[in-house]
């Protein structure tokens, strides 16, 4: 193979600070703008937070699994309730989507990087900025304790500090996430190989696409909605206060309109990833690629129209319930043709069930149940009687867990050997799909029938008089379940790295260009751009249809498709691969974000310290060249 | 493998036998009590079949194709590569925008129907959502209650729920535009904010929410006397899990008899009795601060002006107090007496530092006002 030259780095002295060199090593990490080294930044932050957050959890089934308990007393069963809520969220499914979504759709469309790598980390440390504030809340007069949906004037009056770190730490990962929206869209409307036409894209860079717009066009609408929550509790304005003109309800609004398509902004890129592996384990493309790709368009612009489904019992009156239980039930129809269209990906196809492929397949049978219990949401006067109570609870972790957790697990499953270069045991990995699949039912199956049995949410205990004992006893096995299961993984995830490095390109015979490239790839992701002919163009250079339409093999050297191998769209130019330099900057403007969210709670002069910070690392980062 | 299949399948089994020995739930939506709860309940259960179909036929669809499909060592052939069906596209597009045009139609006309005033006789009651505990006040009847709501069987209970806080002054008949806030402009105390609460009685009817600032209205009605037991459904602060009710439905006859017995003065204690003592610290303490009772005068000769606190008039004929979170009895009072915030948490009456003889005494007195 020719032989590439990387120009990285370099370490010219212009701007602020000497210009970083470390490309691998601990401190390469703070300074990396590899979209690779940030996605697995993003996916190891987010899997702490997942640990975190599932504490959280099992302190909540902990609590209940007893009627009439006080282990946990109100105060501390309010914060933590809202924690997993706010965690889950925002600092598990959100980056752990952003993880795969960074790693993999440059490769995936045949780039170097996104399009603007120092943004990207910018991104990853803004977030990670954002998270940490809103967990040091803890430490600094009370954790969140409003719920993650923080109704006002619930949240304006509260007197302890946590609903102030909440909003402000909230405008803090909602700046991440719309950074990072921009940046990705940018990339796949703009970096994308020669030949990879939109519709040659892979699904989950359509889906992660559909995302970004969602994300570029909800986040501003909570922004609104936190700054007014800040503005109400520090600065006494009266927004969400009748008593002065204000209206509670508008909070709502604001937040459910960003909160609905939030549901999706989870949700589709684990329809992403799960469009992957199925074809590839079935060994046959994905079956209605346009009508997939279509339905997450749908259900992305049509998830705008549903907010108010979350509202049902606030009293909007029969017409607007009319209006959102319809609109909750049109999205059911895109839903139902991804699901359709799964079974027909499976259809007819050579089943292998490893691991990946059996996250995958329960993704599919876990969110139609979730997928079910949701149109029993859009039966307005149905849900008068289930909103509020655990009902609700089982609908969104059958499509937030179900849903999204298996498919990012299936996911990790699939590209771990791509990212690091080794395989995560099989035998392990099945072990853990079927302990998560057996624990998320028993966990959460239950919940439907406490709901309907009358146990509202939120709820710090129970007495035993309400009957609700014995499936809450249940509930709470499953969550010890699900955590013994998350532990399973985390050793499989620990002992793959004792395995020698060393892992083909392509070990799963999969059909995207990810797969064309070493494993892990080289920090260029191709030495030559790949130029592209076809949907699944990696099947198309393995794989040729016989005149007789049987599917063989392409024998190396003898077809005609062979060329296609190595084509490619050249070196470079003939001077090399410009590759961005790493940089300080992200990383010191980010620490601005939190300095100011500090001073805006505790003193002002701390808060300007932190507008000085962060105007000083854009300020540099403004003078940098992107690559010396 | 068989066996492990087989294991689990029994554990299965032993855990549908346990659930059919638990004891059965008693604030169930699945337990309709009355005509608007049928209409919630009439309308999901012919849903929850339909979801229950499409879920067999997708599951088993998946499974079937999972095990028919699935790779068979020594197989080396590459499956034809299907790439979709247009026709299948459209049918499993329509079919299911088909089933939901279905299901939206007596959705709709249920949600119209729900929202109409019922053209008969109809009962009004004003709930006020308090942190954490439900005030019932009835403007046709003159009486106001706490924690125990009394209704008639056979009419519909048209309701008006209010959000109330921050010195809210109620005397009977409250204003039912539900606008919290003091309506003299005096400063409000400090006896909770107004947030939002949800009013859930779930044998009875559907949830509506408490807004601050808006009247929102609800029907409720029960076919037959009983107890029903209700909660607030949306989180509202500290203790959420504590703001619970009771609706008490009665035969009319029983109602009437129980509205003149709210309605009639506080009983006096016997002179000389310990309750007699338990009067006189009420009076003299701080307790009229917030409550009132009907009936007794303050030091000055006024009537005692309810502030914030539940009427107390008819306490001891309520089965539960402090949001039903404790049945009432001698115990419970002086556990809550001794020190509210203890017992509730949150709770905005304060612990007084009562002594235990003036505790016994309030209780002995308190337990008196049947």
């Amino acid at each position: 193979m020719a032989s590439v030259s990387v120009r990285a780095g370099g370490g010219g002295g212009r701007g602020l600070l000497a210009r970083p060199t470390a490309t691998d090593g601990f401190w390469s990490w703070f300074t990396t703008v590899d979209h690779k080294k940030i996605g697995i930044l993003y996916g190891i932050t987010s899997f702490a937070f997942f640990i975190v957050g599932g504490s959280e959890a099992l302190l909540i089934r902990l609590q209940l699994a007893r009627p009439d308990q006080n282990i946990l007393k109100p105060s501390v069963y309010n914060e933590i309730f809202t924690m997993h809520g706010i965690t889950m969220v925002f600092l598990v499914v959100m980056p752990l989507s952003a993880a795969f979504i960074n790693y993999l759709v440059p490769l995936m469309i045949g780039a170097r990087d996104v399009a603007f790598p120092r943004l990207n980390a910018f991104s990853y440390w803004v977030f990670l900025a954002g998270g940490l504030f809103i967990y040091s809340s803890w430490f600094l007069g009370g954790a969140p304790n409003g719920g993650w949906f923080g109704y006002a004037p619930n949240s304006v009056v509260d007197p302890s500090r946590g609903m102030t770190f909440y909003a402000i730490g909230l405008i803090i990962t909602g700046i991440a996430s719309t950074v990072s929206a921009v940046n990705l869209a940018v990339t796949i409307l703009n970096l994308r190989a020669p030949g990879m036409t939109l519709f040659r894209m892979p699904v989950f860079v359509w889906m992660s696409l559909v995302v970004q717009l969602l994300l570029a066009f909800s986040l501003p609408i909570i922004t609104v909605g936190l700054v007014e929550l800040l503005f109400d509790r520090r600065f006494g304005t009266h927004f969400f206060d009748p008593a002065a003109g204000g209206d509670p309800v508008l909070w709502q609004h604001l937040f459910w309109l960003f909160g609905h398509p939030e549901v999706y902004i989870l949700v589709l890129p684990a329809m992403g990833i799960v469009s992957e592996i199925l074809p590839v384990f079935s060994r046959k493309p994905l079956f209605g690629y346009q009508f997939v790709v279509f339905s997450g368009i749908a259900i992305g612009f049509i998830g705008f129209g549903v907010w108010a489904h979350h509202m049902f019992a606030v009293g909007l009156g029969p017409v607007a319930n009319t209006a959102f239980g319809i609109s909750t039930m049109i999205i059911g129809v895109p839903t139902g043709v991804k699901i359709f269209n799964w079974l027909g990906t499976m259809w007819k196809g050579d089943i292998r069930f490893t691991t990946p492929m059996l996250f995958a397949v329960g993704f599919v049978a876990m969110f139609v149940i979730g997928g079910l219990s949701g149109v029993t949401h859009a039966v307005v006067p149905s849900d008068y009687q289930q909103t509020d109570t655990y009902y609700i609870v089982a609908h969104f972790h059958y499509v937030l867990f179900g849903g999204a957790i298996f498919g990012l697990f299936g996911g990790m499953y699939y590209w771990w050997p791509k990212v690091f270069g080794r395989m995560l045991n099989e035998k392990v990995g099945k072990l853990h799909f079927w302990m998560m699949l057996i624990g998320f039912n028993l966990t959460f199956g239950p919940m439907h029938i406490l709901g309907l049995q009358g146990m509202p949410r939120r709820i710090q205990s129970y007495p035993a008089s309400l009957g609700l004992d014995f499936w809450n006893l249940v509930s709470s096995i499953g969550a010890f379940t699900i955590a013994l299961s998350v532990l399973i993984f985390i050793v499989n995830a620990v002992s793959s790295f004792r395995k020698p490095k060393g892992m083909e390109a392509d070990p799963w015979d999969a059909r995207t260009l990810e797969w064309s490239t070493s494993s892990p790839p080289p920090e260029y992701n191709f030495e030559e751009v790949p130029v592209v002919y076809s949907l699944d163009e990696l099947w198309r250079r393995k794989y040729a249809e016989t005149e007789g339409g049987r599917v063989v093999p392409v024998v190396a050297g003898g077809s005609g498709t062979q060329e296609h191998l190595t084509e490619s769209a050249g070196h470079g130019g003939g001077h090399g691969i410009h590759l961005p330099g790493p940089s300080y900057f992200p990383v010191l403007a980010s620490i601005g974000f939190p300095v100011l969210g500090y001073g805006i709670i505790f003193s002002w002069p701390l808060a300007v310290a932190g507008v000085v910070v962060l105007l000083a690392g854009l300020y540099g980062w403004a003078l940098e060249p992107s690559a010396e | 493998m068989r066996k492990k299949t087989r294991l689990l399948l029994g554990a299965g089994a032993l855990l549908l036998v346990a659930a059919a020995c638990a004891p059965n739930a008693t604030q169930s939506s699945l337990d309709p009590q009355g005509p608007y709860a049928r209409k919630s309940y009439d309308l999901f259960i012919p849903v929850f079949w339909v979801a229950v179909t499409i879920f067999v036929l997708v599951e088993g669809a998946l499974l079937l194709i999972a095990i028919k499909y699935r790779h068979r060592k020594g197989r080396d052939k590459i499956p034809p590569q299907i790439h979709g069906n247009t026709r299948l596209e459209i049918a499993w597009t329509i079919l299911p925008a088909l089933i939901l045009a279905g299901v939206a139609v007596p959705t709709v006309t249920t949600i119209f129907d729900l929202a109409r005033k019922p053209a008969g006789e109809v009962m009004n009651v004003h709930v006020l959502g308090h942190q954490w505990w439900w005030e019932f006040d009835y403007p046709g009847q003159q009486i106001i209650t706490a924690n125990e709501m009394h209704i008639p069987t056979g009419i519909p209970i048209y309701v008006t729920l209010c959000s109330v806080g921050s010195g809210y002054q109620q005397g009977i008949g409250a204003p039912s535009d539900c606008q919290p806030g003091p309506p003299d402009g005096q400063p409000p105390a400090a006896v909770g904010n107004a947030v939002i609460h949800s009013f859930w009685v779930p044998e009875l009817a559907g949830t509506q929410d408490v807004v601050p600032g808006r009247a929102n209205t609800l029907l409720l009605q029960a076919d037959h006397p009983g107890t029903y037991t209700g909660q607030c459904k949306e989180f509202c602060g500290l203790s959420h899990a504590y703001m619970k009710f009771t609706v008490v439905s009665q035969t009319p006859d029983d109602f009437a008899a129980w509205v003149r017995g709210q309605q009639a003065d506080a009983a006096a204690p016997t002179t000389g009795s310990l309750a007699a003592t338990g009067m006189n610290e009420f009076v003299n303490g701080a307790c009229i601060a917030c409550h009132a009772i009907q009936g007794v005068e303050d030091p000055n000769g006024n009537a005692l002006v309810q502030d914030g606190g539940p009427n107390l008039t008819h306490f001891a004929s309520r089965s539960c107090f402090a949001g039903c979170m404790m049945p009432t009895n001698e115990e419970n009072l002086k556990k809550w007496l001794e020190d509210p915030p203890a017992v509730k948490a949150g709770s905005w009456m304060p612990d007084y530092g009562l002594t235990p003889q003036q505790i016994d005494a309030l209780a002995a007195y308190l337990l008196t006002l049947t």
